[in-house]
């Protein structure tokens, strides 16, 4: 990725313009993997071909922008991926053979996605291993929902996901509608700046008559109910369930958010910018590598590397704006 | 009562012997205390491959906030491969077999240090990334292996001399050791500095970096040793071999009394952790349990016992 760029004469502008650069980095990786895709492949590029390589890119960027907002208050959730397979099979059970109790059950997920949040805050622990911990707690009941891959999609579920809009492909309608919702949410509501800020500066935002506690049972919460439309989106695109479905979903949507553009500390993450870095991993993940030739055993070096890729270009480019 | 509840206060570590206690006598119970002793042996040959990486994962993460190896399972995994090829089912080369792991683990080590440093990266998406990699690597090199350990290496692992497991007198030897550095040598001194302020550590004239090096280093080295030990204990390399020591790595390390939040660690506290682990899944496997509820209250009690044990605030 070498851009070449005139060299700007004062330093004020050197930053602005890394800054830029920094902004840009999610569109560019994008970019990047799409001119990939269409070099290796010029028939990729259509209506079909984004619809089947951009499939399964709707549960990654719900399960990047649930990532997102555990990220915004500094924590990591490691449990996002057996969460997302957990809501697969009870979607492909009991909300398909009993509704109202299926639906019980996937709020009462959000419910304790709110409480582990708030334990989390009370007793100020470790997000990672908690979070470790609950990853056990939701691979087991989906093991005990679904003991066997199975199971059937509720028929409303899957209708929605086979819709096919005229000119643009469905999952790059529902990806802009989806970054949108997220970024009124987060970026445009009053609320939202209280919730960026119990990352940022939580001392400030507690200082300012803010109930941190609520903050962060409120993000966790958010979390739940983005893996929930996930794992509902999952089941509506493969319309059975596998209790292993979602494990790959935690390093994707680490991976999505921190693509996107978002830091790990300070609250700082951005909606769109997540969306996009889902987008991207959605296609570096399997379509791209699969065009590369690159055989099964090493995609899943080849997604660690892209990661570390990224990672450095944004060493590089951020290293001297940020010193100064 | 007083006196003992004092010194369990001032020994965080002490509660999860307590745990452990508790968790084998409700076992013993159960089955009117027949094989009690057994089960104590066994858990005593499992605990040791938690503790030799509790002890690298507790270095690491002694080291301060966000410090975690995440590389430990796909490290063991290729280090047990790794031996098993080198070992090649002959006698002769165990020592060969055990050296190419132990190195392997210390090249993952290195590894996850270069990306921490060079690209500043988390080191939880460091190790993470890296593991991913590590694991293809394995995949591509352990195919269809099913070379068996040198029976020599095999019946060494599993030597048991009056009801206790050797590799468990090994490791608590190496366990004293490990204690030792950390609080009289200046390799341990210099990790729990950096872990209670690295930057104080670092004009305090505390070699950070080389340390962080060292520290990463040796985690990654001793995962290597424990994939070994684990093929030898099992008889055959695995790719998943290493799957459950993610969690329980970092589980006893937390259990023990370590404090997440780096610069205080606890050495007897990773045994009374991994001997808690152990004994609490051969009570829930006494109890005939399926494996979904096994794996469900498995991650319920550690986050009720880290819950219970409160964070870096909540205790004084």
């Amino acid at each position: 990725m070498s851009l070449t760029v005139s060299v700007p004469a004062r330093a004020g502008s050197r930053i602005e313009l890394r800054r830029l650069l920094r902004a840009l980095l999610p569109t560019l990786s994008l970019a990047l993997v799409v001119t990939a895709i269409a070099w290796l492949n010029p028939r990729a590029i259509s209506y079909f071909g984004f619809t089947l390589m951009l499939n399964l890119a709707i549960p990654i960027a719900l399960a990047t922008l649930a990532q997102m907002f555990v990220i915004a208050c500094n924590d990591l959730d490691l449990s996002i991926g057996t969460f997302v397979g957990f809501v697969c099979c009870v979607s492909a059970t009991w909300l398909h053979d009993m509704p109202l109790l299926g639906a019980l059950v996937l709020l009462g997920c959000i419910a304790l996605y709110a409480l582990m949040g708030a334990i989390i805050h009370a007793r100020n622990l470790p997000s990672i291993v908690v979070t470790l911990g609950m990853s056990f707690v939701w691979q087991g009941a989906a093991i005990l929902v679904l003991p066997k891959p199975g199971g059937a999609a509720p028929g409303w579920l899957h209708a929605t996901m086979s819709v096919k809009p005229p000119v643009v492909p469905f999952p790059i309608l529902a990806a802009i509608v989806i970054a949108l919702v997220a970024h009124v949410l987060l970026m445009r509501t009053s609320y939202g700046a209280i919730l960026r800020g119990a990352g940022g500066n939580p001392v400030a935002v507690q200082r300012a008559g803010w109930s941190l506690l609520r903050a962060k049972a409120a993000l966790f919460a958010l979390t739940g109910l983005f893996g929930v439309l996930s794992g509902m989106a999952l089941v509506g695109i493969t319309t059975a369930a596998d209790a292993n479905i979602g494990n790959g979903y935690t390093l994707l949507s680490i991976a999505g958010v921190i693509l996107g553009g978002g830091e790990f500390v300070g609250g700082r993450v951005s909606p769109v910018g997540a969306v996009i870095g889902a987008l991207t991993m959605a296609m570096a993940a399997s379509p791209l590598l699969t065009f590369l030739r690159i055989p099964p055993d090493w995609q899943v070096a080849a997604n660690g590397a892209i990661l570390v890729i990224v990672l450095a270009a944004r060493v590089l480019i951020s290293q001297k704006g940020t010193a100064r | 009562m007083r006196v003992v509840l004092a010194q369990a206060t001032a020994r965080p570590w002490l509660w999860s012997f307590v745990g452990a206690a508790v968790v084998w006598l409700a076992a013993a119970a159960y089955t009117g205390g027949t094989g009690a002793g057994g089960m104590l042996t066994a858990a005593l040959s499992l605990a040791v491959f938690t503790v030799i990486v509790g002890v690298g994962q507790m270095f690491v993460i002694t080291l301060g906030p966000g410090n975690v190896d995440l590389s430990l399972p796909a490290n063991i995994g290729l280090a047990s491969a790794v031996a098993m090829k080198t070992m090649d089912g002959q006698d002769s080369l165990v020592v060969l077999g055990l050296l190419a792991a132990l190195g392997c683990g210390l090249a993952v080590g290195v590894a996850n240090y270069v990306l921490i440093r060079a690209l500043r990266i988390p080191p939880i998406i460091a190790t993470l990334s890296a593991s991913f990699v590590i694991q293809s690597v394995d995949i591509s090199y352990g195919r269809g292996l099913q070379i068996k350990p040198p029976p020599g290496f095999a019946d060494f692992t599993n030597i048991i001399v009056a009801g206790v497991p050797l590799l468990a007198v090994l490791t608590v030897v190496f366990t004293i050791g490990a204690n030792i550095a950390l609080h009289r040598a200046i390799y341990g001194r210099s990790v729990l500095a950096i872990g209670q302020n690295i930057r104080a550590a670092y004009l305090a004239g505390v070699k950070v970096e080389p340390i962080r090096f060292a520290t990463y280093a040796l985690c990654g080295a001793l995962g290597g040793l424990d994939g070994a030990l684990l093929a030898g204990y099992f008889r055959g390399a695995n790719v998943d071999i290493g799957n459950e020591y993610l969690l329980s790595s970092i589980a006893v390390v937390v259990i023990g009394g370590t404090s997440v939040a780096g610069g205080k660690a606890n050495l007897p506290g990773v045994w009374g952790g991994a001997l808690f682990l152990v004994l609490l899944l051969t009570m829930l496997n006494t109890f005939g349990v399926s494996a979904g509820v096994r794996l469900v209250l498995t991650g319920l009690i550690i986050v009720a016992v880290i819950a219970a044990a409160g964070g870096p605030k909540a205790t004084r």
